[in-house]
């Protein structure tokens, strides 16, 4: 069977170019939407995910969801530093943290608008138990005094959140010595303190949570049990991983839902826009068409160069609109987390997976708006259609 | 007159292709009007709040509570009416996906200052005896299937475990703005079982509403509220309650904005679809417009042709769209739940729609029109589409 050549469909688009450029431009919209919308949806997970440790064990109070919510009194976290799954450090001290975990409202420097953000007080092992968390500028706060380091979304966003500049709550002043850069995970939206310090500033009596380092990863489900079983304990166990991908279960459900439906509905005005321009596309070159027939190409040959037509428009469209999302890398979400209501700063994130689902979802637009424009023109009759001039 | 018949005639030339073009117009006014409605649903809580009333919380952030002797304090206050403590519960019906606001209110003075909730005289005698009781609005009791004397039972996140409460009126709101989605139970309860528990966290009020006489010195009173709790282990902070809906809204702005950027991207698609079959029309009746103005008509005519067909397609497009809003949205509240208590299309949203659809149909036909009339009638007549 002879095929038409790739180059006639390619002159076709180019000879319409304002048809062209219109229909891609639509879908290019459409694929830019799609891709966006994942790209956020990554980003917010990547930042979720990294801000977890495989091996960290976050333990809270059972039926809370948040270590805001949660409280563990320090006669159950000694029980818990104590087991012996709990990895050992240098003097054989066990890496574990136990943190106090606050929201405080502080007003954003461009807008003075006032956000949640987390004061998380940790124990000495808490920057062991994180080697993402590197301090980047100034230096670590000196355990026993007023001092704390600020992530590096917070120090830019947030009044009094900067390098030497001071906070105040808990009725005293904080200053910033240092910020710390989290290789861009959920604690670069947090503030840092000591907890010794931090709780009675609070007037907290318990911590909100403690974090362990497991000695090895196959000792999750061991202490779990001896957790759960213990019945003076009431604690709950979570890896800290799934604890922060639970974390934005909410928010990451809700960017789906919209983005999906947002695509969904678009995609149908960009397949119409697709359907026009071929059907047009079919209707003007009657003719031509009848020629190529006449000439002896196929039925199927026709409705192959029509479909190939109606795949280039799109792809066209396609790597128009994901070369612009790619831009989208560029900017940073803050916004505050459901759950935790806390703010939490995120980017897009642009991944080859994300790069192909958005080609092959304009690609699929394509051929649901080609197809039955490229089957009428199959099926024209040869004499009807030479007459049709 | 001429021009109607021949617009009407042109615009049902192309069966199929106006088919389609409408068809894609209705989906992006619809999904307009969608998306601005969700925006206005964001702003619903700020809408319905009230003025002349005052939130007092702990001025470090909404976790910290307040002690219970404030309440007197704050009644002192000259210029206050009626003060009343609740807390937020945050418990979890069945599933945490089933979420709606609950609050431990005090019973005896609490919905008295909320005008805009009604309920029967009866059933708040009754809920204000029941120290299980609790009151649950329309819209909630309607999602849920409460009924009066049904048992809730939620499971404390903040207040750890189990909470049985009895259903013992049910309120309805005095407009559309009112979130009648919200679940109050005594305070008292939560008090008393937390005595029990956890004495540390008794005698606690998560933040107060202070009602007052007159609105216009809200400002004053704040400050005087908060002056007198300054320097005190609990500092407070005092703002009007739309102020403080305002708050919470502002946190979530982000994803506010990129609605709002995304809905006006939906205006652009379709104005690509459209001014692309506006393109493709003009360029197949090339032949014609030059017959036409070989005939003695001037390119006013011709201009008008094609401004008439845009704006007839679009108008037509976007006022089916417009009607559909209205149900799809209802449908759309009704599938959400409890997650927008309110979800009305507004007014502005209707103007937008129209003002869009108004320019889509104008500037569609813009550039297709230029080259119409600026055509050579030589030339014109030569063309093949």
């Amino acid at each position: 069977m002879m095929r038409i050549p790739f180059s006639y469909s390619l002159r076709n688009l180019w000879t319409r170019r304002l048809t062209t450029v219109l229909t891609a431009g639509g879908m290019a919209l459409v694929v830019f939407v799609f891709a966006a919308v994942l790209m956020l949806d990554e980003g917010l997970r990547q930042t979720l995910v990294e801000t977890g440790s495989p091996d960290n064990v976050m333990v809270i109070r059972k039926g809370s969801e948040t270590e805001m919510q949660s409280g563990v009194e320090r006669d159950k976290a000694a029980i818990v530093e104590s087991q012996p799954q709990v990895a050992l450090g240098q003097g054989g001290l066990s890496i574990a943290s136990k943190e106090c975990v606050v929201l405080i409202t502080l007003n954003k420097r461009d807008t003075v608008k006032p956000a949640n953000v987390i004061i998380r007080g940790v124990s000495p092992m808490g920057m062991v138990l994180r080697p993402q968390v590197r301090i980047v500028a100034g230096r670590m706060f000196r355990p026993g005094s007023n001092e704390v380091i600020a992530g590096r979304s917070i120090a830019e966003r947030f009044e009094g959140a900067g390098l030497g500049e001071t906070v105040r709550f808990g009725a005293r002043e904080w200053t910033v010595v240092g910020v710390f850069d989290a290789n861009r995970s959920g604690f670069d939206s947090e503030i840092w303190g000591d907890v010794d310090q931090l709780m009675p500033a609070f007037r907290r009596p318990v911590f909100s949570s403690i974090i362990f380092r497991l000695a090895s990863t196959d000792q999750f489900d061991a202490i779990k049990q001896t957790i759960d079983d213990d019945p003076r304990l009431k604690l709950e166990v979570k890896r800290e991983r799934q604890y922060y991908s639970d974390q934005s279960a909410a928010l990451s459900k809700f960017i789906r839902i919209l983005g999906i439906t947002l695509s969904v509905i678009f995609s149908i005005g960009a397949v119409i826009g697709a359907m026009i321009t071929m059907y047009a596309a079919v209707a003007t070159r009657t003719a031509e068409i009848g020629t190529l027939r006449a000439l002896g190409f196929r039925r199927a040959s026709v409705l192959a160069a029509f479909l190939v037509e109606a795949l280039l428009l799109s792809l066209i469209g396609g790597g128009a609109g994901l070369f612009l999302a790619s831009f989208m890398q560029l900017i940073t979400i803050s916004t505050m987390n459901w759950q935790s209501f806390s703010e939490l700063a995120f980017s897009f994130t642009l991944t080859p997976e994300i790069a192909i689902k958005s080609l092959v979802f304009s690609l699929a637009m394509g051929l649901c708006g080609g197809f039955l424009p490229a089957l009428r023109a199959s099926r024209l009759g040869i004499v009807d259609a030479l007459r049709a001039a | 007159m001429h021009a109607w018949k021949l617009i009407l005639r042109n615009a049902l030339r192309h069966k199929l292709r106006t088919a389609l073009t409408l068809v894609g117009l209705v989906v992006a006014i619809l999904a307009f009007g969608l998306l601005l409605t969700v925006v206005d649903a964001w702003y619903a809580g700020v809408e319905g709040a009230s003025t002349s009333r005052l939130i007092t919380r702990n001025s470090v952030s909404l976790v910290f509570p307040l002690p219970l002797t404030y309440t007197q304090k704050i009644r002192q206050v000259d210029g206050v009416r009626a003060v009343a403590g609740a807390n937020w519960f945050g418990g979890i019906y069945k599933e945490p996906k089933n979420f709606f606001p609950q609050f431990a209110v005090e019973a005896g003075t609490y919905l008295d200052l909320f005008p805009e909730f009604i309920l029967d005289e009866m059933e708040k005698k009754n809920f204000q005896r029941d120290r299980k009781g609790c009151v649950v609005g329309r819209k909630l009791a309607n999602t849920y299937g409460f009924k009066l004397g049904d048992t809730v039972t939620l499971k404390g996140t903040i207040f750890p475990g189990n909470w049985e409460f009895v259903v013992r009126a049910i309120y309805d709101g005095r407009d559309a703005k009112t979130d009648t989605s919200q679940f109050f139970f005594h305070w008292d309860y939560l008090n008393e079982t937390m005595k029990r528990l956890y004495p540390r966290r008794a005698n606690q009020i998560g933040f107060y509403v202070v009602d007052l006489v007159n609105p216009a010195r809200a400002a004053e009173i704040s400050r005087e509220i908060d002056a007198q709790f300054k320097n005190s282990i609990a500092e407070t902070l005092t703002e009007t309650e739309k102020a403080f809906q305002l708050g919470f809204v502002s946190m979530t702005e982000a994803i506010v904005v990129a609605i709002r950027i995304v809905s006006f991207l939906a205006i652009f698609i379709i104005l690509a679809v459209m001014a692309n079959t506006m393109a493709m029309t003009v360029r197949e009746r090339t032949a014609e417009y030059a017959t036409l103005k070989a005939l003695g008509f001037g390119p006013a005519f011709v201009v008008t042709l094609i401004f008439g067909e845009s704006m007839l397609i679009a108008v037509l497009g976007g006022a089916i769209g417009i009607a559909l809003t209205f149900p799809v949205a209802s449908a759309f509240a009704r599938a959400m739940g409890s997650l927008f208590p309110i979800f009305n299309v507004s007014l502005t949203t209707v103007a937008m729609q129209v003002a869009s659809i108004l320019a889509v149909g104008f500037i569609a036909a813009l550039f297709p029109s230029r080259q119409a009339a600026r055509l050579n009638i030589v030339d014109g007549l030569r063309s093949i589409a």
